[in-house]
């Protein structure tokens, strides 16, 4: 007999989507993005990227290797991570520190919990936070964009020796004839300042030499495209610029003076980076879709807080950390009511669309004066009254 | 895109769409030559096997009854072919046990027709008449699940159908068989729905069709006039967004109806009788003749056969004959990775091609090396937390947390907090798994263990 065929239990098909699919599709999607930062900020955005990926997946390998962790390299879930906290961090960040920050991200985000779908913390956000303790003042200098020579120079900061102080970015800007309050992020100038940038201006990140991060438009439209090709899910987006722009409009309505239009508030720092790429985390985010909603609520609830309340410019790395922390706990409250469970199953609640009245209320047997003959089987006697239709009323 | 069908209104939620891969579906129905030997296993469905009335050396002519049971959740079965039965013994089983099982092999010569059964007068039949010939003639659910057909049918005294549903969606990939008979057994199929309807006292009936088979539909749209008004009441086919697991008949009803059908309770709570279109084909032609079922329509597909097609094929035929019949060059060169029983989904992969045909297999996949040979590269990884099962889930359960239960043994847990008992094993959520994590295989473990700690 064909010694060959196997036995394998149902189901014998299986979409084509695989973990590495998706991971290589969301690293795509920040190709542009990155190419974006590098545009605006030269050479050392490239070295910082290229630096932070490599301190991940250096990392990553190690703790394959020793076993302590699941998964592989091939799955470019590493990747994700290094490229993410490079877009976080300012470009001049000295390499060493990036570097630092990579490992951490890795071996206490990803690694301590047992690798990827573990994790507990966005990785990347977990690295981030280490190096905003560990550097405050590097991680607070950012460099203003597009500035002359960025292809052929390093931001000094970024070339500082390990365990050495950044040299002072000031007296290079000075060199570069740039005002100094150039290189603080446009939140950073409402917050201490009380400057506010424009509108078309944070859309795109193009015009002036603003210090920020790659343009919100872009990191939108690609958000889109993984949406579209459902490689992320859209609700936590949805639900976090939801949340925020709300909060943010309702304080705004309270007193225009004191508080940023809903405008800004979505679009400075990092809302969208972390709500279209760091809250989207699949493995720290809920799984139930009602879950999605009340994540990404409060992760966009807790950044307008964090930025008008506490001493920090930036709230939506804390946020996120936040709400991956209470993930678990909002995963088991919002847990999906099982078809016919519902309070109105066999009810006959009504689906919009539905082609027919769950009962025929238009006819009965009765009604239809329908002949059902009552009396026994006879096999044999052939009867003449065959099939009579009979009219209905 | 879940975002579309959100403000479309979808037949029902998540649900998933694996390609259709319906090969056969434009060619007709052909009947497959008769065996050497058919083998009847006793037991095909659920329910005490019934009992064997004929001796080893017996002639039997086909129809005749060869097993008979007393048991109601049992069926009798006929001899498949004309000839001698040769043995009564052990056979192997597409369920895997060696099962009691009657060898007849067939006269060479004979004619092969139905000798059996004498035609009865179905208008004079009453309801109970009706549900006890569907018994004699041994009909079970031909659909997959093989329930005997006239305990499905019978309304206890307190319950009231009102509606009988009948299920041609067909949501297998692969296969056609369902959508054959609809085609080409139309005129069959309106006669078995009104010998249901007068057996259930159904007023109406629904014919659900998923649109991606409008032929089907034109073609009984087509029956239905010619049988003119019916007595028993009217008859509608519809079309069902084509969607995976609409064949799940609380998923079919919610595309109909628009209504949840309560868990634990069978569509027969809200006055719902639901039938497989092949089950009532096979009832308007057996009962007026008086026959038993002693052939059923197969789909042999898959890319490792030949001659893809529909085939009707006689009871007890062995796979190896059937697969020889086809064609399929993987088989006799060994190079045919998986041969599966039913539909992709669901269907159940055998270990040996001796096994028959039974009452309830509506297909046989043959696939190649190559074509598992992706599934089979892909590494597993841990849950992502992704969520995609949970968007598949037809019952609205949470796979990823009961597979994450299941791997740490917490059956219980599953059962009480977590449903388990609403899974009817879709494979929806093994299906879209990117983390390659045998999801529904867990489940059924579980199910299984808390069936035991339950008994």
């Amino acid at each position: 007999m064909s010694a060959s065929i196997e036995i394998r239990s149902a189901p014998h098909v299986a979409s084509p989507r695989t973990v590495e699919k998706i991971m290589r599709h969301v690293v795509w999607s920040l190709l542009p993005i990155c190419a974006f930062f590098v545009a605006q900020y030269g050479i050392s955005a490239l070295a910082s990227i290229a630096v932070i990926t490599g301190a991940c997946l250096l990392t990553e390998r190690v703790f394959v290797r020793t076993g302590t962790q699941a998964g592989s390299l091939n799955d470019y879930s590493a990747v994700i991570t290094g490229l993410l906290l490079a877009l976080t961090l300012p470009p001049g960040f000295p390499l060493w520190m990036g570097a630092v920050a990579g490992f951490v991200a890795i071996a206490l985000g990803k690694a301590l919990f047992g690798g990827i779908g573990f994790n507990v913390f966005n990785p990347a956000l977990v690295g981030r936070a280490f190096v905003q303790a560990a550097f405050p003042t590097a991680i607070a200098t950012y460099t203003p964009s597009f500035v002359a020579g960025r292809f052929s120079e390093f931001i000094p900061s970024s070339l500082a020796w390990p365990f050495m102080l950044p040299p002072d970015t000031a007296t290079w800007l000075q060199s570069k004839h740039l005002d100094a309050l150039a290189g603080a992020t446009p939140l950073a100038k409402w917050k201490f300042d009380g400057v506010m940038a424009g509108a078309g201006e944070l859309l795109t990140s193009l015009s002036g030499n603003m210090a920020v991060g790659p343009s919100p438009l872009l990191i939108l439209l690609c958000g889109i495209y993984l949406a579209a090709r459902r490689y992320m899910d859209w609700r936590i987006p949805a639900a976090i610029l939801g949340s925020a722009g709300l909060t943010a409009w309702i304080l705004f309505g309270l007193d225009p003076v004191r508080y940023p239009n809903p405008f800004f508030m979505l679009f400075s720092g990092g809302l969208i980076l972390g709500a279209v790429y760091m809250a989207t985390d699949m493995a720290t985010s809920p799984v139930t879709p009602k879950g999605m909603w009340v994540y990404g609520a409060l992760i966009g609830l807790l950044t307008v807080v964090i930025r008008y309340y506490s001493g920090l410019p930036e709230g939506v790395m804390y946020a996120i950390l936040i709400a991956n922390a209470a993930s678990p706990l909002i995963e088991r409250i919002t847990q999906p009511t099982p078809f016919g469970k519902s309070a109105m199953a066999g009810m006959g609640r009504r689906r919009k669309g539905a082609t027919y009245p769950l009962n025929p209320g238009y006819i009965s047997r009765e009604d239809a004066s329908a002949v059902t003959p009552k009396k026994r089987f006879l096999p044999n006697k052939p009867h003449k009254a065959a099939d009579k239709p009979v009219k209905k009323p | 895109m879940k975002l579309l069908s959100y403000f479309r209104g979808e037949a029902f939620q998540r649900g998933v769409h694996p390609p259709s891969c319906k090969l056969t579906a434009g060619n007709a129905i052909r009947r497959l030559p008769f065996p050497p030997r058919v083998t009847v296993p006793l037991s095909q469905h659920i329910g005490k096997p019934p009992r064997a009335v004929v001796q080893v050396g017996q002639e039997v002519v086909r129809g005749q009854p060869i097993a008979r049971t007393q048991d109601w959740l049992s069926v009798p079965h006929h001899a498949p072919v004309t000839g001698v039965v040769e043995a009564i013994e052990l056979r192997p089983s597409a369920r895997g046990p060696w099962t009691q099982s009657i060898v007849i092999r067939a006269h060479s010569g004979a004619s092969q027709e139905d000798l059996w059964g004498q035609p009865r007068d179905m208008a004079a039949a009453s309801g109970d008449d009706i549900l006890q010939a569907v018994w004699d003639a041994g009909m079970v659910g031909l659909g997959g699940a093989a329930f005997p057909t006239h305990a499905k049918l019978s309304v206890p005294k307190q319950a009231k159908v009102h509606t009988l549903v009948v299920n041609g969606c067909e949501c297998e990939p692969y296969l056609t068989c369902d959508h054959r008979v609809m085609v080409e057994e139309s005129d069959y199929l309106v006669r078995g729905i009104r010998y249901a309807m007068r057996v259930t006292g159904a007023v109406r009936t629904i014919i659900g069709i998923e649109d991606n088979k409008p032929d089907a539909r034109t073609a009984l749209e087509a029956a239905i006039s010619r049988a003119g008004p019916i007595p028993e009441g009217d008859i509608h086919a519809e079309l069902v967004p084509t969607k995976y697991p609409q064949g799940s008949e609380k998923m079919l009803i919610m595309a109909l109806f628009g209504a949840e059908v309560p868990s634990g309770a069978l569509p027969l709570s809200m006055g719902m009788v639901v039938n497989n279109v092949g089950t009532l084909a096979a009832l308007g032609r057996l009962l007026p003749a008086g026959q038993g079922l002693t052939e059923r329509v197969v789909t042999v597909t898959g890319p490792g056969v030949a001659r893809p097609g529909d085939y009707r094929v006689a009871l007890g035929t062995p796979l190896k004959f059937v697969l020889d019949y086809a064609g399929a060059p993987a088989v006799d060169s060994m190079t045919a990775r998986q041969v599966i029983l039913g539909g992709p989904m669901m269907g159940q992969a055998i270990a040996s091609l001796d096994v028959p045909i039974t009452k309830g297999v509506s297909g046989v996949l043959v696939f190649r090396h190559e074509d598992m040979a992706e599934r089979e590269g892909r590494h597993t990884y841990p849950c992502i937390k992704c969520g995609e099962c949970v968007e598949s889930c037809p019952m609205g359960l949470n796979p990823s947390t009961l597979g994450m239960l299941a791997a740490k043994r917490e059956y219980d847990l599953m059962g009480s907090d977590f449903h388990l008992g609403d899974c009817f094993e879709c494979g929806c959520c093994t299906y879209v798994c990117p983390s390659n994590i045998p999801l529904v295989q867990q489940f059924r473990v579980a199910k299984q263990i808390l069936r035991e700690k339950a008994a």
